[in-house]
């Protein structure tokens, strides 16, 4: 196995727990990635992250790479429990601001009235890094980020390594007021990072019917999941950032509709994500 | 991503503006290159975009015969679209123009340079207007 991804939380929005989410989960985006080494990275800090926390080792630095700040995708960090721990070497990737740095920004969600404590008085050893234009390496995995559509600075990220790739764009509207089918593939938000992947964990959030309604708040219909893969030639579509109003039922509707829209150009079908599932590429 | 081409989203999503403006809009990326103008821009400039194809700065530079309002040819370095490009700064100016139709109308045009973040330049967006001429009253 080269990589291994395991999803934690691909909620959207908002956690959502309940019996009517029991099978997907609730908690919004975070998924593990565990590298040839035994290194560790982690996509996105939603409330997923804090389950992930209880069972890390303090074995090494641990990296995690946000894909933008709204709060689904911090709002785990307060209690991602390595933030707590003298011994952690903690390494937070984001996408760049025009104005305020990373640490800045994360703060926010660090200070009253918003949480009680301040950034500052988390004992852990905490580094912000902006992500670079060009491609670098954590662990022997080749990263690359790349802003996506999506409101406010958001980044898609693809991580290779022995010839396996996953892209994880789980926030992203891929054409807007215009139609997927007819733009060149270097006018595709998010095509290069997610080209000819194995697998591809990509924002499933609205249903056709449903995206009408929605136009620029920055997800795609399963529509638009299905034709932006197929476009990227991946191998394999993982449905993910299920509505907060999207039962488990729902998710298994929208799974069959990503399935009949599947064109089979690979013939590994569109799943769904859910909590607890492993992905692992060849 | 190495050996991908990928167009910034800054003009990805410029472009998908143009797309639904009724203004005439005209997109170039860093170097110049013409990427994209929108279907009123096709009107002004003579020729479809599905015709006329991306161009480096040279071709469409040259392409469009531009003067200055008392007739005289308009140095590059004084199109207001040169000057969103070449020393990163809005522009705004009004000219002749012959476009590929070989019709003479007068524009205003103003063009921006777009920057994804204060170093990061990735390209140039000019809006431009047909004026009334003396000719139409």
């Amino acid at each position: 196995v080269a990589l291994e991804a395991r999803i934690w939380g691909c909620r959207g929005s908002l956690p959502t727990p309940g019996e009517a989410t029991v099978r997907y989960g609730g908690n919004t985006p975070c998924v593990e990635v565990r590298t040839p080494t035994g290194g560790r990275l982690i996509l996105d800090a939603g409330t997923g992250i804090k389950q992930l926390g209880a069972r890390l080792e303090p074995d090494g630095p641990v990296h995690v790479l946000l894909t933008h700040l709204h709060l689904d995708h911090v709002e785990g960090l307060r209690f991602f429990a390595p933030f707590w721990r003298a011994d952690t070497e903690l390494h937070i990737w984001g996408p760049p601001s025009p104005l305020h740095s990373l640490e800045e920004r994360i703060a926010r969600a660090f200070s009253p009235p918003l949480f009680p404590l301040e950034l500052s008085d988390t004992p852990a050893r905490v580094t912000f890094h902006d992500v670079p234009h060009e491609t670098w390496e954590i662990d022997g995995v080749r990263i690359d980020a790349q802003p996506v559509s999506h409101p406010g600075p958001t980044l898609g990220y693809r991580l290779a390594v022995n010839g396996s790739s996953l892209a994880y764009i789980p926030d992203h509207e891929p054409v807007l007021g215009v139609e997927l089918a007819d733009l060149e593939p270097e006018w595709i938000s998010g095509h290069a990072i997610a080209a000819e992947v194995d697998v591809l964990v990509h924002d499933c959030q609205f249903s056709e019917s449903e995206y009408p309604s929605r136009v620029g708040w920055g997800h795609s219909s399963v529509a638009h999941a299905v034709q932006f893969a197929q476009r990227a030639e991946v191998d394999r579509l993982v449905l993910f950032h299920h509505d907060p109003d999207r039962s488990d039922t729902a998710v298994d509707s929208l799974v069959e509709r990503a399935c009949e829209l599947w064109d089979g150009t690979s013939p590994t079908t569109p799943v769904a994500a859910c909590e607890g599932l492993t992905l692992q590429l060849p | 991503v190495e050996g991908r081409a990928q167009k910034h989203l800054a003009l990805i999503l410029a472009r998908e503006l143009a797309s639904q403006l009724a203004t005439a809009t005209f997109i170039a990326d860093a170097r110049g290159e013409l990427v994209f103008y929108n279907e009123p821009a096709e009107e002004i400039l003579g020729r479809t975009f599905a015709e006329a194809g991306a161009m480096p700065a040279e071709g469409w530079a040259s392409q469009f015969r531009l003067e200055a309002l008392d007739g005289e040819p308009l140095p590059m370095e004084q199109m207001p679209a040169a000057i969103a490009l070449m020393q990163q700064r809005p522009a705004h100016g009004k000219l002749w123009m012959t476009g590929l139709d070989g019709q003479r109308r007068l524009i205003s045009v103003t063009a921006a340079p777009l920057f994804a973040s204060p170093t990061d330049f990735v390209g140039m967006i000019a809006l431009f207007w047909q004026e009334p001429t003396p000719d139409d009253a």
